[in-house]
């Protein structure tokens, strides 16, 4: 890790600006540079020069409450375990939650990764279960490799509810909206799957800059850096701060599994709504795999949580100190929506580190 | 949540490994990596090594998270 002193990075930042003429407006799409942003209190340093917005890339904040609606109807049906991670279990859907209805007897496990899932199918035949598939292309491969692995045993009684999601279709959406920025600090891990040539298309079709940043409070700020430089030179370009893991092209050999079982898909994100090709669903040859199909999941209409404005916060326009709810009516402890859930959630970083 | 702590291999079995990472045990499945070897340093997420890493960034990483975690204590992640 090149760990540059904080002065050094903060004065490449004040240089930078200086050449800018104004403050600019960066999007952290990552939910978890959002946590780290706020925990090491990186904002404050660089007030003057980088307002910083949170992005669509807290997973279980984007998921649609449909789809949330949907885990909670699959969770109370008899014989059927839940498989999760864990963030997931304390979102709240319109009268319920995971916890809750795991408190009412449904059984709803905790799991480090799919692979888990599918052990605890494995284990009990007589039983079904069923993975929340959730999560970006970080975490998509993974649970290809377990699916397939499902399909070649034939593992029958374990299935898949697939809202997987493909981070750039969602900051194409971000950018047709109203939020106006300067560039992208992009997700580290997705990146390493996607590779940084992946954003490539973005950074031609918008002439918005992404830098593909690590995890550490000194990535970011070297993140921020490298893009206030290329903000400054009035270049366009996709670049990778966290160079110890990112590659221009990525994982190649995980970008296969994920394909091979999972396709593009239109997918309907919390506040962004449907975004074309923005999700992956299982590809004809695994739909068996496919938990909405197998338990015949009736169709859930679009629907929404009276007064939270998560949508708003995800698209970069509301800051979550804004929301009306902010504080009293929704707090970690009670949460009324998932950004307040997920450490990674903007809501809930807001309301930890200030 | 992303962990950017680099994990050490310390024993593979088929597609699946031991790692270490700080000290901690885990298992890792090593289907989405290629040539991966007993020493090598791997990035992990949701079970899973997403990336091989350079064996001496990937100690000079870990001493960082090391000296940090003695000087500062950190606030505890679940």
């Amino acid at each position: 890790m090149r760990m540059q002193s904080l002065e050094h990075v903060l004065s490449r930042i004040r240089k930078a600006s200086g050449e800018i003429g104004r403050r600019v407006r960066v999007m952290e799409v990552c939910g978890t540079h959002t946590h780290v942003i706020a925990r090491a209190g990186l904002k404050p340093l660089v007030r003057d020069e980088v307002a910083l917005v949170s992005g669509p890339g807290c997973p279980v904040c984007v998921t649609a409450q449909r789809d949330i609606e949907k885990m909670l109807l699959l969770a109370r049906r008899p014989g059927v375990t839940v498989a999760t991670f864990g963030d997931m279990v304390r979102v709240p859907g319109i009268n319920s939650s995971l916890e809750r209805a795991r408190a009412e007897g449904a059984d709803v496990r905790v799991v480090y990764s799919a692979r888990d899932a599918l052990e605890l199918a494995r284990s009990d035949p007589s039983g079904e279960v069923v993975f929340l598939a959730v999560g970006f292309e970080t975490t998509a491969p993974g649970v290809a490799s377990v699916a397939l692995e499902a399909a070649e045993s034939g593992t029958a009684n374990f299935s898949l509810l697939v809202s997987h999601k493909r981070i750039v279709p969602a900051m194409a959406a971000v950018l047709d909206g109203r939020v106006a920025l300067d560039g992208f600090l992009t997700p580290g891990h997705v990146s390493v799957i996607i590779g940084s040539g992946a954003y490539e298309p973005l950074v031609r079709e918008y002439g918005v800059p992404c830098v593909a940043t690590g995890f550490e409070p000194c990535d970011v700020l070297e993140g921020l850096a490298m893009l206030l430089e290329i903000v400054a030179e009035h270049r366009a370009e996709s670049v990778i701060q966290y160079t110890r893991a990112v590659t221009p092209g990525g994982n190649a050999r995980a970008r296969d599994i994920m394909m091979r079982v999972f396709e593009t898909a239109d997918a309907e994100w919390r506040g962004l709504g449907v975004i074309p090709g923005s999700g992956l669903r299982l590809r004809e040859e695994f739909r068996k795999l496919d938990a909405e199909e197998r338990f015949s999941l009736p169709e859930v209409p679009p629907t929404e949580i009276e007064g939270c404005a998560c949508g708003e916060v995800l698209k970069g326009l509301l800051d979550p100190a804004h929301c009306p709810l902010f504080g009293n009516r929704c707090t970690p402890e009670s949460p009324v929506g998932p950004c307040m859930v997920s450490s990674e959630g903007s809501c809930a970083a807001t309301y930890r580190y200030g | 949540m992303c962990l950017a702590i680099p994990a050490r291999v310390v024993s593979i079995k088929g597609t699946l490994a031991r790692v270490e990472v700080m000290g901690n045990a885990r298992q890792a499945d090593l289907s989405l990596l290629d040539d991966v070897a007993i020493g090598d340093y791997i990035l992990v997420h949701a079970g899973f090594g997403i990336q091989k890493l350079d064996r001496s960034e990937a100690e000079e990483t870990l001493a960082i998270f090391r000296s940090l975690e003695e000087g500062i204590g950190e606030d505890a992640e679940p």
